[in-house]
C-alpha cells in the first residue's frame, strides 16, 4: 500500500488487494437483522402483540379464567346446587387473618341470624365468637368429576358445621362465589361455540361470494344486508321463544349458541369477502389456477391464510356480543334455565329494584362478565393491531 | 346522483320483502301456536274445551290455509295499514301499538343524537392526543359503556335516581298521558322522563363509535396532506378542521347504519326493565304467549326502522362524499 507514486505520466500498475474478499459482505446482516428478516409471519405477529401490553394482560387472563373450567368442582368451596337453608340470602363475609391481634389464618366471622318481624327482613349479624377457620386442599362436598368418578377434594372449605359465603348467598342459600365458578363454564363456552358455527358460515359464505362473485355474491350480500338491518335483540327474544318449553336445559344451550352463531356471521363474512376481491387478483392465485388447483384448494391453502389473522382478530371482538347476548336472554327468562348455571341465569335474580337496594351482592356475577368483555376487547385491539405485522 | 337515489330507494323493497319472509318463517317454527296453548290452558283450567269455537277462531284469522297464503295475507296488509289482529287483546294489531312506535323512533333517535355528542368531542380528541392519558381514560371508559349489560345499568339507574333525586322512573312519561293526545304537559314528562333510558342505551354505541372515529381520524392524520398543510405552517386547528375532520363527519353519518340495529336492540331491552311505553315490553309478551301477529308487526316495525335509518344515512353520505355515488355509478 506504501509503494511510491509512479512518476508523472507514468502509467499506473494494476493494484490487487490482498485482503480476503467476502462476496456477501454488502449483503451481510447483523444478528438482529437477521432474526426480523427470517423470522415467520406468526413470529412477528407475537413480537407486535407483545408490545400492546394491555391486550397480553387481558390473554393471560382469559387463560387463567379458561382455566378454570374443567376443574370449576375443586375450586368452588361448594357444589352449584348445595343448599344451607339456614343462611338465605346472607350478605358476603369479609375475609380476616388477625383475631384480636393474633395471626390465625384466613377465616370468617360466623353470623347471627334474626328475623325481623316488622318487615319479614332476615338480618344478619357478624359474630365475633364465631370463628370459622378456613380449611385447604379439603373434603367437602361430593361431587362426580367430569362424570368419571367421585370426589370430594376442594381447594378451600369452610370448617366442619361452619359457613363460608365469600360473596354471599342467594334466595336458596346457595354460594355465590362457587355458582359463579360453575356459571364461567356455561357464560364462557357459549361463546366459543357460537364464534365457531360463525366462523364457518362467514368463511364459507363470504369465501363463495368474494372468489365466484356474480349472482351468489349478489344473493348473498343482499341476505347479510337484510339479517343486518333485522335488531338482533327482538330477533334473539323470538327464536328463543320458540323453542319448546320440553327440552332439556342442555339441548336449549345448544339452541341458544346455534342462534347467537346464526345472527353473527355477516360480519365475518363481508370481512372475508372483501378480503377476497383483494386478493383474487393477485398472480400466485391466476399461478395456482393456471396449474390446475380446484377451487376449494386455491381458497383454503392459498387464499385464507393470507388474512386468517384479521379474522381471528375480528372473531374475538365478536365474542363479547355473544356473552353478552346470553346474558340478556337468560335475564329475561328467554335464554338457559335452572338448573344450568350461567352469569346470565344468576343475573335473572337481580331482576327488580329489590334486589339493589336490600342484596346488592346478588348482582356480583355482572364482575367477571364486564372483565372478560373488556379482556375479550382489548385483546381484540391487539391482535388487529399485530395481524398485519409487516406494517409499522 | 338521482341515478344512485333511485337505485338505493329500490333496493328496500326487496330487502324489505326478505325480511318479512324471514320473520314470519320464525313466527311459524314454533311447533305449537297460540290455538293450541289455548287449548291447552283450557284443559288445564279444567275447562271444557269448545273444538268448535276454536275451529272458528282459526278459520277467522286465516289458520286453515297453508303458511304462504298467510304469508301473503299478512304482507298485502301492509300496504293499506292493517296489521293483523293480535289474538290476547282481541283488537288490530294497529290500535295496540298506538304511541308505541312513535315513542320507540323517539327514543332511538334521541339516543343517536345523544351518541353523537358524546363519541364526537371524545373520539377527536382521543385521535388527537394519541396514547396520552387521556386517550386511555376515555376509550377504557367508553369500553366499559360496552361491557355492562345495559339491563343491569338500567336497574342501577333506576335505583339510585330514585334515592338521589326521588324520581320515580319507570315509562316514558307519566302513566295518565299515555295514549293521550299530544299536549304541553305530556311532551315535558316525556321530556323529564326520556333523559334515563337514552344515557343507558346510549353508552354501547358510543363506546363503540368513539372507537372507530378515533381510528379513523388517525389514519387520517396520517396522511401527507395533513404533513404538507402542518408544514406550510397552518395553524394545527385548522390543519385539522379543514379535511381531516370533515372526513370523520363522513364517518359519524356511515355509522349510523351500523349503530342504529343495536340501539334498536338495546333499547327493547332496557324499555323492559325500565318498563317504557315502547314496543319492547308487548313485544316480549306477545313473543311469549305466541300472539304471531302482533310480535311478527312489531318485529317488522322494527326492521323496518332500521332499514329506513340506513338509508337515510346511505343518501346523507351521498350527498356528502362524491366517491360514494360515482362508484355507485360506475359498478353498473
Amino acid at each position: 500500500m506504501n509503494a511510491p507514486l509512479p512518476p508523472a505520466g507514468a502509467q499506473i500498475p494494476h493494484y490487487i488487494s490482498e485482503a480476503a474478499f467476502d462476496i456477501h459482505s454488502v449483503a451481510k446482516l447483523t444478528p438482529e437483522q437477521e432474526r426480523l428478516y427470517f423470522a415467520s409471519q406468526w413470529r412477528l405477529m407475537w413480537w407486535k402483540f407483545k408490545r400492546h401490553r394491555l391486550a397480553l394482560a387481558a390473554s393471560v387472563f382469559l387463560l387463567f379464567i379458561y382455566a378454570t373450567i374443567p376443574i370449576s368442582e375443586f375450586l368452588a368451596p361448594y357444589n352449584d346446587a348445595t343448599r344451607n337453608t339456614d343462611f338465605i340470602r346472607a350478605p358476603p363475609q369479609a375475609m380476616h387473618l388477625f383475631h384480636q391481634g393474633k395471626l390465625i389464618g384466613p377465616f370468617v366471622y360466623g353470623y347471627d341470624y334474626h328475623l325481623n318481624m316488622d318487615n319479614l327482613k332476615r338480618e344478619y349479624a357478624v359474630d365475633r365468637d364465631k370463628l370459622y377457620r378456613l380449611r385447604f386442599f379439603c373434603h367437602g362436598d361430593p361431587y362426580r368429576f367430569w362424570g368419571l368418578f367421585d370426589a370430594d377434594l376442594h381447594l378451600a372449605c369452610p370448617p366442619h358445621e361452619g359457613i363460608f359465603f365469600a360473596l354471599g348467598s342467594d334466595r336458596l342459600g346457595r354460594d355465590l362465589l362457587s355458582r359463579m365458578i360453575y356459571g364461567a363454564r356455561i357464560s364462557l363456552t357459549i361463546g366459543l361455540i357460537g364464534i365457531s358455527i360463525s366462523f364457518c358460515l362467514g368463511i364459507t359464505i363470504g369465501g363463495l361470494a368474494g372468489y365466484y362473485g356474480g349472482l351468489f355474491d349478489l344473493l348473498s350480500q343482499r341476505l347479510i344486508e337484510v339479517i343486518h338491518s333485522i335488531p338482533h335483540i327482538p330477533i334473539f327474544l323470538a327464536l328463543a321463544a320458540i323453542m319448546p318449553a320440553s327440552w332439556s336445559p342442555i339441548l336449549v344451550y345448544f339452541g341458544i349458541t346455534l342462534i347467537l352463531g346464526m345472527m353473527d356471521w355477516t360480519g365475518l363474512a363481508r370481512a372475508v369477502r372483501a378480503k377476497l376481491f383483494s386478493l383474487r387478483e393477485e398472480d400466485y392465485v391466476l399461478a395456482a389456477q393456471l396449474m390446475g388447483a380446484r377451487t376449494p384448494r386455491v381458497l383454503l391453502s392459498h387464499l385464507i391464510p393470507g388474512f386468517i389473522s384479521h379474522l381471528i382478530a375480528s372473531a374475538t371482538i365478536t365474542i363479547p356480543a355473544m356473552i353478552l347476548g346470553e346474558t340478556a336472554l337468560s335475564f329475561l327468562g328467554l335464554g338457559l334455565r335452572p338448573p344450568i348455571v350461567s352469569w346470565g341465569v344468576m343475573l335473572n335474580e337481580a331482576q327488580n329494584m329489590n334486589v339493589v337496594a336490600l342484596y346488592p351482592w346478588l348482582m356480583f356475577p355482572v364482575v367477571p362478565v364486564i372483565l372478560v368483555i373488556l379482556a375479550f376487547n382489548f385483546l381484540g385491539d391487539g391482535l388487529r393491531d399485530a395481524a398485519d405485522p409487516y406494517t409499522a | 346522483m338521482l341515478n344512485y337515489l333511485v337505485r338505493r330507494v329500490l333496493i328496500i323493497i326487496p330487502t324489505l320483502l326478505v325480511t318479512s319472509a324471514l320473520i314470519f318463517t320464525v313466527m311459524s317454527l314454533s311447533p305449537t301456536d297460540y290455538f293450541s296453548n289455548l287449548e291447552a290452558e283450557m284443559q288445564a283450567s279444567g275447562e271444557k274445551v269448545d273444538t268448535a269455537r276454536i275451529d272458528f277462531l282459526k278459520k277467522e284469522y286465516g289458520f286453515d290455509k297453508p303458511p304462504v297464503v298467510r304469508y301473503f295475507n299478512w304482507i298485502g296488509g301492509f300496504l293499506h295499514g292493517d296489521f293483523g289482529y293480535s289474538f290476547e287483546y282481541q283488537l288490530p294489531v294497529r290500535d295496540v301499538v298506538g304511541d308505541r312506535l312513535y315513542l320507540t323512533m323517539l327514543l332511538s333517535f334521541a339516543t343517536i343524537i345523544f351518541t353523537w355528542l358524546i363519541a364526537f368531542p371524545i373520539g377527536i380528541y382521543s385521535a388527537t392526543h394519541q396514547y396520552s392519558w387521556g386517550d386511555y381514560g376515555l376509550t377504557t371508559l367508553g369500553l366499559l359503556g360496552l361491557a355492562i349489560p345495559h339491563f343491569l345499568l338500567a336497574l342501577v339507574f333506576m335505583y339510585f335516581a330514585n334515592i338521589w333525586f326521588g324520581l320515580s322512573i319507570g315509562g316514558l312519561m307519566d302513566p295518565h298521558y299515555f295514549n293521550q293526545p299530544m299536549s304541553w304537559g305530556k311532551f315535558t314528562s316525556i321530556l323529564s322522563h326520556l333523559w334515563i333510558p337514552v344515557i343507558i342505551i346510549g353508552t354501547a354505541g358510543t363506546g363503540s363509535m368513539i372507537r372507530a372515529v378515533r381510528a379513523n381520524l388517525l389514519e387520517e392524520l396520517q396522511k401527507q396532506y395533513v404533513t404538507t398543510a402542518r408544514a406550510k405552517g397552518l395553524h394545527p386547528f385548522r390543519a385539522l378542521m379543514k379535511y381531516p375532520f370533515r372526513m370523520s363527519l363522513n364517518f359519524f353519518i356511515s355509522d349510523i347504519g351500523s349503530i342504529l340495529p343495536a340501539i334498536i336492540s338495546g333499547g327493547e331491552l332496557v324499555a323492559i326493565v325500565l318498563s317504557l311505553q315502547t314496543t319492547g315490553p308487548l313485544l316480549i309478551r306477545a313473543l311469549q304467549s305466541q300472539d304471531m301477529y302482533l310480535a311478527g308487526s312489531f318485529l317488522m316495525f322494527l326492521s323496518t326502522l332500521t332499514v329506513l335509518g340506513v338509508l337515510v344515512s346511505d343518501i346523507a353520505l351521498a350527498f356528502l362524499d362524491p366517491r360514494i355515488r360515482m362508484q355507485g355509478g360506475a359498478t353498473k
